[in-house]
Formats: structure tokens, C-alpha cells, sequence
């Protein structure tokens, strides 16, 4: 029986794993994420994340689920939260929205930008790594740019001049192993697309015009931003995994004294 | 103390009430694993009720309002986060314990003579468990809250002639709108809870009456009276004996359950899924549109069944049936023995082939029928999807596990069940 528990068990958990994998299951066959180089953990790097938040983003995008004394949890002070991050309010108490109305933004964009408080956990952080360095320059689209990771997506490359410009190299394959193969090599971004004719093509970008980062450079900037819109997501994740920790030792504890106080009990029935 | 007790008895019958449903309760003394599973179903319920009322105090009904009042609650209300990451999983846990508890029914035959009712009862709080969280499912306004109930409210419109009508009568709208979300808030947040509680309360009321099952499926109230205690031979008292026992399985799951709402509370999305996050868009379909796991099994055998004759009512009643044959299972079962431990291998074989279609079922209700592609020519079958192909393979298995139960059950090569329990 005890075998039966065991087999049972495992594919209850088995079940429960499966494909726990990307946040968002949307079919992106053929696309390689990079992985996002954060730490939650890490305040210097929160820091950066929400000044360039709210210089680079936070113009078009809103977060109004986001207070701007929240920002008191990754180590920033009252008084430098007001002074150097708030330009559309001056109630440190306020959410982070933006100037611009719901209607002019329809009527501006082709599709208004989506409020970013929730896209780390719509998105993931892989996804939103890869996408800030998935742009490319594209003639075709309407803005000039076009996007590996989110295909014909409206925004536009608004970082260009810190990240210079990409552009798309495709290469192609007879045989869908070979294709496999050098996606993986690249170890970066890149799709793979099947091709009339049954060829593959390998899809990655490369530097174009130099911006005035360098490419680690602008990796971290991304990276730092990147954190800073997975806090956001979940302004309490430090706080609850520090928490979780302190109520397993507790349970833990507690699971021994239930125990042995069972086994004190049970011994007398025989 | 006692002259309290005294006191008390002498106006509310609380000593005789207490030993009637616990205290001087005689149960088996050889409950294994598989017994945990009924009082966490309890404990799950009060945390449900009670994360709920405190979730209620700052959660607007309102479809302009609710999405932004969840984030209000994750992010503004002193310990709203932990509430309602309890609340979610606890949803979720509150399905995996009671199919877990199902689960054990079916391996030793707790359904059979004379605990017909208790099963049925046991059936009516799952139907009302998903009733309460589909419901409480569209409360959080997003994506997925929406168009999953877009989806199962149109099951209804399949119906021929009413079908209509009646989609739109209970969405009270012609569409999902903050009508649907008021009154699905009313359902969640009171009639089902009330009705909840009273199935519960029957369902114990039933188990009292005839007494517990075990994995040994001996009838201990059919056993001689121990002399000295004046019990069944292999039988206890629930106190304290299975209260410090289920105090170490609640302690196991709060384990496990913390596990899931400290470190991982989307659980991959199976939990909470990520479209989710995006606020209800009446205007924009998700690129798939995937039920809550718990749900995934049904929701594969919806899909797997084609439609003919101009409706697709069909996969809709054998959803329904799936969950609605369960009531039927003491009357489908001819076995010799109650316990799987005496069962011959026919009935095993039948058993574990449900299980396993049950899971696999399960699987592909998570993910679009494309999944694992199509057929290639030259096989039957050539140009249709696979996993669709399969579904319906298992939906047949699962039937079958019913249907044919009253001829396998007869024909098992059954084992002479003993007069005693077993301790392991």
C-alpha cells in the first residue's frame, strides 16, 4: 500500500509541475528568452531601476497601482522619493499615473500603453528582458521598429540612444536539427522560423548604429529596470519569502511536537 | 470547570453534543494516509470563510472598481497579501484535498451499503465546491476571470430552444458585465457558503449515523464488544485519539500549504494564471482560454467531444455526466469487498486506468488541442490533432470505469475479507 501512496503522490506532483515554466502560455514556439540577470534582493540596483522608470517610462506607460512612497521598501527616503522621482505629482502618497488621458492616448498610439504595474506578472522577467533587447530597425513597420520577442509591436524603440540600433540577421537552414543547433549557440536572443520549402531560418539581431552605452552597459540598465518592474509586480515578494522562511522553521517545529505528542498517545493501542 | 460544565449542561445539551460529534465518536482504529484528507477538508473550508469575510471588507463588486481593488488589497491593506494568497490557494487546495478524500472513497468503497447517503452528500458539496469557485473565479476581473466565464455561461446557451434565454438569465446581461459580477459576488460570498456548510453538516450528520469505513472495509459496529471498554474491538474514540492525529496531518498540510502561498502562490500559473493580471477586456479575446486546473479535466472532455446534428450541446452533457456519474457509484458497484486490499486484479486494473485518463485528461485541458500536433498521412486519423484523438480515448476510459463497473466488480477475483482491521 505504501507503494501505492508513493506512486500516487508523485504523480499528484507531477501534475502540479507540469509546464510551470513562463508566466504567460503563449505560443512562442521557436522564440529563446534570455534569461533576466536580476536580483530582488539587490536595493542599488532597485534604485536605478525606478529612476529610469519613471524617466524613460513612465511618460507614456502608467502604474496606478503603484504609490510613490511604496519606494520607501527598496531604501529610498521620503525626500528623495519627492525630489528626484516625482514629476506629475506632489503627494508622495499618489500613484504613478501620467499626464496624458486615456483618450488621447487612444487617439495618439495605435494601441495605448498598457499600465506596467502588473507586466512583470503578466510578461515574466525573461520575457520582459528579452523584449527591451529585442528591438530592431524596420523599414516596413509603421514606427521604424520592429520587436524579436512581441512581432509588429506598436511601441516604439524608445532606449535607441542609449542602445544604439539592431539589426535582424536571418540565417537559413536546410534541416530543422541544424536550425536547433545554432539557435542554441547563439546564447542570446533568437527565433527560429519555419520556411516555405521546408528550410528553417535562425532569426538573432546584431549592433547596427553604436548608442552612447556600451552593449554590457545597456544589458544592466535593462537589467535594473527589469528588477525594478518585478518589485513593482509584487511589492511584497522580499517580505513574504523572508516570512515564508521564519513560518516553515515555526511548522517545522510545531510538526515534531504534534508528532511526538501522537506517538505518546497511540503507544497504549495495540 | 466541571461546575461550569454542570452549569451549562443543565441548560444547552453541550457535553452530549460534543461526544455525540467527536469526544465519544468510535472510529477505526486503523486510519491510514488516506484519512487525513476529511478533516482538512473542513479546516480548508473555515480558512476559506474566514480569509474570505476579510477580503470582502475592502473588495468593491464593481466592475470598475474590482480589479483595482485586489491590487488595493495586495498592496495597501495591512496584510491583505497574505489573506488573499491564502484565499487563492486555498481554493486550489481546497480541490486537491477533496479529490484526495474522493480519491480514498473510491479505493476502499466508502460509497457502498450503508454509506450511500454520505457519498451523495460527499457529491453534492462537489457540485457546489464548483459552483462557489467559478464564482468566485470571475471576482478578481481579469482576463481569465472574464472569459472563462464567458465560456461556461455559453455552455448553457448550447441547450436547444432555451439555451439562449437562458445564458442570458443568468448572466442577467447580454454579455458578462458588472450585473454578472454583482450577482456571482452574492453567490460566492453567501447562498453558496450557506449551502456549503448545510452539506457538510449532512454529510457528517450521515457518517455519524452509520460510522466510518476503513481501509479494511470491516463494518466494526457489526464486530463484539470489547468487555472492558464497551467498543467495537478495533474500534476507538475519535478523542483524543484522531484529534492528535489529525492535529499532525493539519500541521503537514499547513506545511505544504505555506510552502505554496509564501514561495510559490501563482504556482506557475496553475494557481493564479497570468493573464489574470491583466484587468477584463470585453473587447479582447485571450489567445487561449484555459480553465483553473481543477476544472481541466471536464474542460478536455468538453472539447474533445465533436459536435453534430448543428449543436454542440453534446460535449456539454458529457461534462455534466462525468461529474453527475459519481452519485451512481454505490448502486454500480457489485464487489464482493468494499477495501482495494481485498479487491482481484480486474477491479485494480480499472481503477488505476481511471486515474491515470483522470490526470492525463487533466493535462490537456491546460493546453490547446495543437499541442502535441496533428496526425501524419497515411495514419487513421491523418490531419487531426492528436491530443484531441487521445481526449477522446480517455474520455471513453473514464466512462467505462463507471459503466462497466457493475459487470467488472462481479467477475473480480476477489480476496476473503478478514473480521479484524489491519494496522498498516
Amino acid at each position: 500500500m505504501s507503494k501505492l501512496v508513493r506512486i500516487l503522490l508523485a504523480s499528484l506532483a507531477l501534475g502540479l509541475s507540469l509546464g510551470a515554466g513562463s508566466a504567460l502560455a503563449q505560443d512562442e514556439a521557436g522564440l529563446s528568452l534570455v534569461p533576466a540577470p536580476v536580483d530582488r534582493l539587490d536595493d542599488a540596483s532597485l534604485q536605478r531601476g525606478a529612476r529610469d522608470f519613471v524617466n524613460y517610462c513612465l511618460t507614456c506607460h502608467t502604474a496606478k497601482y503603484m504609490r510613490y512612497n511604496r519606494l520607501e521598501d527598496i531604501g529610498l527616503t521620503p525626500v528623495e522619493i519627492t525630489d528626484n522621482l516625482m514629476f506629475a505629482t506632489k503627494k508622495i502618497g499618489d500613484q504613478m499615473t501620467v499626464a496624458m488621458t486615456a483618450e488621447d492616448a487612444a487617439k495618439w498610439f495605435p494601441a495605448p500603453p498598457p499600465d506596467l504595474t502588473l507586466e512583470a506578472r503578466i510578461r515574466g522577467r525573461d520575457w520582459l528582458y528579452s523584449y527591451l533587447l529585442g528591438f530592431y530597425r524596420d523599414e516596413k513597420s509603421a514606427s521604424g521598429w520592429n520587436n524579436l520577442v512581441f512581432p509588429n509591436v506598436s511601441m516604439p524603440n524608445v532606449l535607441w540612444q542609449l542602445s544604439g540600433t539592431n539589426k535582424l540577421v536571418e540565417t537559413e537552414y536546410e534541416e530543422h536539427a541544424k536550425a536547433a543547433g545554432a539557435a542554441i549557440a547563439t546564447k542570446g536572443l533568437s527565433m527560429l522560423e519555419e520556411k516555405p520549402g521546408g528550410k528553417y531560418a535562425v532569426l538573432t539581431l546584431a549592433p547596427d548604429v553604436p548608442g552612447t552605452m556600451t552593449r554590457t552597459e545597456y544589458e544592466a540598465f535593462v537589467a535594473d529596470l527589469v528588477n525594478y518592474l518585478d518589485y513593482m509586480g509584487e511589492p511584497i515578494k522580499n517580505k513574504r519569502i523572508h516570512l515564508g522562511i521564519i513560518v516553515l522553521l515555526f511548522l517545522g517545529v510545531l510538526f515534531a511536537f504534534a508528532y511526538a505528542l501522537k506517538r505518546e498517545y497511540w503507544k497504549d493501542l495495540h | 470547570m466541571s461546575k461550569l460544565m454542570t452549569w451549562i449542561d443543565e441548560r444547552f445539551p453541550l457535553t452530549p453534543v460534543w461526544e455525540g460529534a467527536w469526544g465519544k465518536y468510535v472510529a477505526p482504529k486503523n486510519f491510514n494516509f488516506w484519512y487525513y484528507f476529511g478533516s482538512l477538508a473542513a479546516l480548508v473550508l473555515v480558512m476559506q470563510i474566514v480569509t474570505g469575510i476579510w477580503l470582502t471588507m475592502n473588495y468593491k463588486p464593481d466592475a470598475a472598481k474590482a480589479f483595482g481593488s485586489i491590487e488595493y488589497i495586495m498592496r495597501d491593506v495591512q496584510w491583505g497579501w497574505l489573506i488573499r494568497y491564502m484565499h487563492s490557494t486555498g481554493a486550489s487546495m481546497f480541490f486537491v484535498v477533496v479529490y484526495l478524500h474522493m480519491w480514498r472513497g473510491l479505493m476502499y468503497g466508502s460509497y457502498r451499503k450503508p454509506r450511500e447517503l454520505t457519498w451523495i452528500f460527499g457529491c453534492l458539496i462537489y457540485l457546489a465546491l464548483m459552483a462557489e469557485a467559478f464564482f468566485g473565479y470571475l471576482l478578481p476581473w481579469g482576463q481569465m476571470s472574464y472569459w472563462g466565464a464567458q465560456v461556461i455561461v455559453n455552455l448553457f446557451s448550447t441547450i436547444p430552444v432555451i439555451g439562449d434565454g437562458l445564458s442570458t438569465w443568468i448572466r442577467g446581461d447580454y454579455t458578462i458585465s458588472d450585473v454578472t459580477l454583482n450577482r456571482f459576488f452574492a453567490f460566492h460570498v453567501a447562498a453558496l457558503p450557506l449551502v456549503l456548510i448545510a452539506l457538510v453538516a449532512a454529510h457528517l450528520i450521515a457518517l455519524h449515523e452509520t460510522g466510518s469505513n476503513n481501509p479494511d472495509g470491516v463494518e466494526i459496529k457489526k464486530q463484539p464488544k470489547d468487555p472492558k471498554t464497551g467498543l467495537p474491538l478495533d474500534g476507538i474514540n475519535s478523542h483524543p485519539y484522531y484529534s492528535v492525529k489529525d492535529i499532525v496531518g493539519v500541521v503537514g498540510f499547513l506545511i505544504v500549504f505555506s510552502i505554496v502561498v509564501f514561495f510559490i502562490p501563482n504556482m506557475g500559473g496553475y494557481f493564479l494564471e497570468a493573464n489574470n493580471f491583466i484587468p477584463a477586456n470585453p473587447l479582447k479575446t485571450p489567445p487561449e482560454i484555459a480553465p483553473v486546473w481543477y476544472f481541466t479535466p471536464y474542460y478536455a472532455m468538453l472539447r474533445a467531444v465533436p459536435s453534430f446534428l448543428g449543436t454542440q450541446v453534446w460535449g456539454v452533457l458529457v461534462m455534466g455526466a462525468a461529474v453527475l456519474i459519481f452519485f451512481a457509484l454505490p448502486w454500480l458497484d457489485n464487489g464482493a469487498v468494499k477495501s482495494i486490499r481485498y479487491r482481484g486484479g480486474l477491479y485494480k486494473s480499472f481503477l488505476a486506468t481511471f486515474l491515470i485518463a483522470f490526470l492525463i485528461l487533466g493535462y490537456l485541458g491546460t493546453v490547446p488541442v495543437t499541442v502535441w500536433g496533428q496526425f501524419a498521412d497515411g495514419f487513421p486519423f491523418h490531419g487531426a490533432d492528436r491530443a484531441t484523438v487521445l481526449s477522446r480515448v480517455l474520455t471513453v476510459v473514464y466512462f467505462s470505469f463507471f459503466l462497466l463497473m457493475p459487470w467488472y466488480t462481479r467477475r473480480d477475483r476477489t480476496k476473503p475479507q478478514p473480521d479484524r482491521v489491519r494496522w498498516k
